[in-house]
């Protein structure tokens, strides 16, 4: 069982972490957009992946099933998937793999929901240490700002609505929300988190995620496949003559 | 002092150990070695000497028992995956059934407990100190039974009940060119990693026989000293005389 910081693969994996709302999801699409035009193999993997162990996640959190402890090992299963089939896999190939939230996101969580945070860190690993982590650090105010503009509901379980910190569920996910941008400032240095600053515009973030990610690749061959069989794009052609 | 504790330094959140007042007992054993049948013997001893039971199993969680037997069908996931999954629903009834049953004074019997996944762990790679690590929130029971069996009885008694499944035989570990010969080396593996833990888990080994009732004798002669003092005082029924 290879540990943390114990793999060595040819691929190289980049992840982005933070809160809802700082924005990490369009910067790391537009990051794959980008690598894959420079003519890389890129794969993407993102949280609650794992078809198998999202449904028991989505049924235990729509009955609101899950305690603490439940909620961080039923993550942690899918996350232990999601290593077996989506990142391990595709790294071994060469190719990149661009992970939409990590372990840090259980880290930062379970540890805000009361969780022992050196059981949470054990329990994860066997995850394969990224490249390169990046943390979109965003102000709370700001994340709220874009968040409430956009959906309508927040969520139960992202509200930490069963803290029973307060039945108000905005004032709610403000101090649970809050709670994580602490743990994420604490895992900063303890992993090495690389900052970007989440107020920028789209454009510089972009600029500044490219420049590290083109340092981090110095040496890495380009592998000149247009892309994997895409066998859903080949069965559609088919299927249309 | 709480009469409990964890395996390791890291507990659960929101659980006050002085608050568990019951008994916690574990029957741990391969397949086809007699778990349940013990298990409903017990029950029924502990419930005529006026002790409340609460019997649960491993898979039976209402949060992911059903997953796992979805997951275990399709043999899809990796051990990893089986491990935390697995982990899941020990917790899950742990947190929701196990405890709540102890705070209210119940002797818990549990069909294995995490002995029997973390053997499963080990034999397919798993790293010691992580698999304790992943685990030591988990209560130190009061007593764990070990109903051990050598290999060749084994065999008989599961050919004659259940025939060979694919998680037992350790099918996914490609040990032997057929079911039985993957069998009989997965099981020796498993018994080999029992016997280990035995001493570190301060397991109580009894030596099973096809004899039950002798089995059961000595269950019971382990599982008397611990309840010492919680007897219900006796209660004498006077027979009343019907007439004729």
């Amino acid at each position: 069982m290879k540990m943390y910081g114990k793999h060595r693969f040819h691929g190289k994996l980049f992840v982005v972490e933070g809160i809802d709302g700082s924005g990490k999801s369009t910067q790391v699409a537009l990051l794959q957009k980008w690598l894959e035009s420079e003519g890389y193999v890129t794969f993407f993997s993102e949280w609650n992946s794992s078809p198998l162990v999202r449904e028991v996640t989505r049924r235990g959190k729509k009955k609101r099933m899950l305690t603490p402890m439940t909620f961080s090992l039923i993550h942690a299963t899918d996350f232990a998937d999601r290593t077996e089939h989506h990142i391990i896999p595709p790294l071994k190939s060469g190719a990149l793999v661009l992970a939409d939230r990590y372990i840090y996101t259980a880290f930062a969580r379970d540890s805000a929901r009361g969780v022992n945070p050196q059981w949470v860190r054990s329990l994860y690993q066997f995850a394969v240490k990224p490249t390169i982590g990046f943390y979109f650090r965003i102000s709370l105010d700001e994340a709220m700002k874009r968040i409430l503009g956009g959906r309508d509901a927040i969520k139960y379980y992202e509200a930490g609505m069963d803290l029973k910190i307060t039945d108000d569920i905005e004032e709610s996910f403000r101090v649970f929300q809050g709670r994580i941008i602490e743990e994420y400032e604490k895992m900063v240095s303890e992993f090495g988190l690389v900052v970007i600053d989440a107020s920028q515009s789209i454009e510089e973030q972009q600029e500044q995620m490219r420049q590290i990610v083109t340092d981090a690749l110095a040496g890495t061959k380009k592998t000149r496949i247009r892309k994997w069989l895409d066998l859903s794009t080949m069965v559609k052609k088919a299927s249309r003559k | 002092m709480a009469r409990f504790e964890y395996y390791g330094k890291k507990g659960l959140p929101k659980v006050d150990l002085e608050e568990l007042k019951g008994k916690l007992i574990v029957i741990e054993g391969t397949d086809g070695v007699g778990r349940s049948t013990h298990i409903g013997l017990l029950k029924q001893w502990f419930e005529n000497n006026g002790h409340a039971v609460l019997d649960t199993g491993m898979t039976r969680s209402a949060l992911a028992g059903e997953g796992l037997k979805a997951a275990k069908e399709g043999h899809t996931l990796g051990w990893l995956t089986m491990t935390l999954f697995y982990a899941t629903d020990f917790a899950d009834r742990l947190e929701n059934e196990m405890i709540p049953a102890l705070r209210a004074g119940f002797i818990v019997l549990t069909d294995r407990y995490i002995f029997s996944q973390m053997a499963r762990a080990l034999l397919r790679g798993a790293d010691r100190e992580w698999i304790k690590q992943v685990f030591e929130f988990t209560l130190k029971p009061d007593m764990v039974i070990y109903l051990r069996v050598g290999v060749d009885d084994l065999i008989t008694r599961v050919i004659q009940h259940t025939g060979f499944n694919y998680w037992e035989s350790g099918m996914d570990l490609h040990l032997g060119e057929d079911m039985y010969e993957s069998f009989v080396e997965y099981q020796t593996r498993m018994l080999r990693e029992f016997d280990t833990m035995a001493g570190e888990y301060n397991f109580q080994v009894i030596e099973t026989s096809p004899n039950i009732e002798e089995v059961f004798e000595q269950i019971k002669s382990r599982v008397e000293p611990l309840m010492a003092g919680r007897k219900p005082k006796s209660t004498v029924i006077v027979p009343v005389s019907t007439p004729g």
